[in-house]
């Protein structure tokens, strides 16, 4: 089994292009790479430093809340006709077993299908802007919650409330996904983050990531208290 | 006592409601909280399509185009450029193999620090744990990017991005592992006269081994989907492809290689399905 592992890792070191050396020759530029997106801070004039830093502070603010929307609008739609369909799948249970296979291979498809991959076709057809990032993560949450509906209705009935503590779980990953969208033109800060990592805008590259991080955190944070309100620490699974 | 229970057997019923009523009661809060959420929920929700500018009209407009496109998808064709798809797809496979395992390597050391039973002091194990949140918070995508910048565009990139951005994970994982097995075993290695290396070697690899080789398995199943689309940036793989493909509206190539795309994500999903059953049983791999 280790030779399979050791043939399989060359095979692929050739295919992947590989080049230890090429790694070495831009470490350099890496290590610098991480000193040049830190902000400058001086003591004599910090605030002014930490102002030249957050210099577009409530235009990504909005981009954000914006990320944050997509994300909700994302979550509330994947689950309500998840919720739908997978009640639907279930009712005919006992009648129609051809209805239940093809709502879980529809549920699968939509889970296996990458957002971003929907997220560039939907920006062909619907244009840029957040709608298309909106029914790329939607459609994902719809396939991922699809599949926990369908099992939990098939063991045992759910309650609305485990349905929804799903979907609060779902939201935080689609915030992470909605911050992502945007580099293939669906909205939310993705777009910006992208063109200052491409273009080398140094020190946006850690502002806007380092805004990314901390919302992503309250929400966690704040989807956690949310949860344990909604039902006790002891039935969480 | 016993009137009371005269009360309830002569079906006094409103008695006893009068008796109890601040226990059957809701207290206010919790009825503005019981209608307020649903109310909240709604609410949000129509005030995000007004904020967002969500019309109904691009979504008709988009849904026929949409339509188009998706009977543009039929009959598939490779258009010529399997051998390109398939070249694209083994490194995609290759990006997450490697990424995977290169992950994996690093993040062995770095949960050894970062594991309360394991590691050397306290303000490293908290440095490495912040450093293992940083890199965690920070999409395998982002890293792409940044790679693509650093080591030029091609495969390589994606190996180092994945390679990276599992390190967070794995390392926090790892590290759980390690802080959830027994003490007794190193204790009795040690106490057999090995040192402190000698302990962790053979008193804890052996406890922690399947549960890490569970959730190798595991990532390079989920790094197998998301090599699939970092070539959207450029850092190798199928993405590229698809999105040359999208852009140059050639759906029914698009069509073939989400297929191939599905295909291969089943061959290794159920690959691994079965070599983590048969290392761990039906455990699954976080615990």
């Amino acid at each position: 089994m280790l030779a399979g592992l050791v043939v399989l890792v060359g095979f692929a070191g050739r295919w992947g292009e590989v080049e230890p050396g090429k790694l070495l020759h831009h470490l350099a530029g890496l290590t610098s790479y991480f000193g040049r997106i830190m902000p400058i801070f001086r003591a004599d004039h910090l605030t002014a430093d930490v102002a030249e830093w957050y210099w577009n502070f409530f235009g990504w603010l909005k981009l954000l809340f914006d990320t944050v929307l997509i994300a909700y609008l994302a979550t509330f739609g994947g689950m309500v006709c998840a919720g739908i369909l997978a009640g639907l799948a279930a009712a005919n249970l006992a009648r129609n077993q051809a209805v239940r296979w093809v709502v879980k291979r529809l549920f699968e498809f939509c889970r296996t299908v990458p957002d971003l991959v929907f997220a560039l076709l939907f920006v062909s057809a619907f244009g840029l802007g957040p709608l298309a990032g909106v029914l790329a993560i939607g459609i994902h949450s719809f396939g991922t919650l699809g599949k926990l509906y369908v099992e939990a209705i098939e063991n045992i009935d759910m309650n609305p409330v485990e349905a929804v503590r799903g979907a609060g779980a779902r939201f935080e990953i689609n915030v992470r996904a909605g911050s992502i969208v945007g580099f293939v033109g669906a909205g939310g800060i993705g777009q910006d983050l992208f063109v200052a990592i491409r273009k080398f805008y140094y020190t946006d590259v850690s502002a806007i990531l380092l805004m990314i991080i901390v919302t992503v955190s309250i929400i966690d944070v704040l989807s956690e208290r949310i949860r344990h309100r909604l039902a006790p620490v002891e039935s969480v699974g | 006592m016993s009137t009371r229970h005269y009360a309830i057997l002569a079906g006094d019923q409103a008695a006893v409601l009068a008796r109890h009523h601040a226990l059957l009661a809701k207290p206010w809060q919790q009825r503005v909280a019981e209608a307020g959420g649903p109310v909240a929920i709604v609410g949000l929700f129509l005030f995000s399509i007004w904020w967002l500018d969500i019309s109904f009209g691009q979504i008709g407009a988009g849904l026929t185009a949409l339509f188009k496109f998706i009977g543009l998808m039929f009959p598939l064709s490779t258009g010529g450029h399997l051998h390109l798809f398939l070249k694209a797809m083994g490194e995609t496979l290759s990006i997450a193999l490697l990424g995977t395992l290169a992950a994996a390597g690093l993040a062995t050391p770095l949960a050894l620090l970062a594991a309360k039973n394991t590691s050397p002091n306290g303000i490293l194990r908290f440095l490495v744990r912040r450093l293992l949140d940083v890199i965690r918070g920070i999409d395998t995508l982002i890293w792409a990017l940044v790679f693509v910048g650093v080591v030029g565009l091609g495969p390589f990139a994606g190996i180092l991005a994945s390679a990276v951005s599992d390190t967070g994970a794995l390392g926090k994982l790892f590290s759980e592992a390690i802080e959830a097995t027994r003490a007794h075993e190193r204790e009795t290695v040690v106490a057999s006269g090995g040192n402190g290396l000698m302990g962790v070697r053979f008193g804890l690899v052996p406890q922690v081994l399947p549960i890490i080789a569970g959730q190798v398995l595991y990532f390079f199943e989920s790094n197998t989907r998301s090599a699939t689309i970092i070539g959207i940036v450029g850092a190798g793989g199928i993405g590229l492809q698809l999105s040359e493909q999208i852009r140059t509206f050639d759906f029914d190539q698009v069509a073939s290689i989400v297929l191939l795309i599905l295909g291969a994500v089943g061959a290794i999903d159920w690959i691994s399905g079965k070599l983590r059953f048969a290392i761990i049983g039906g455990q699954q791999p976080w615990t």
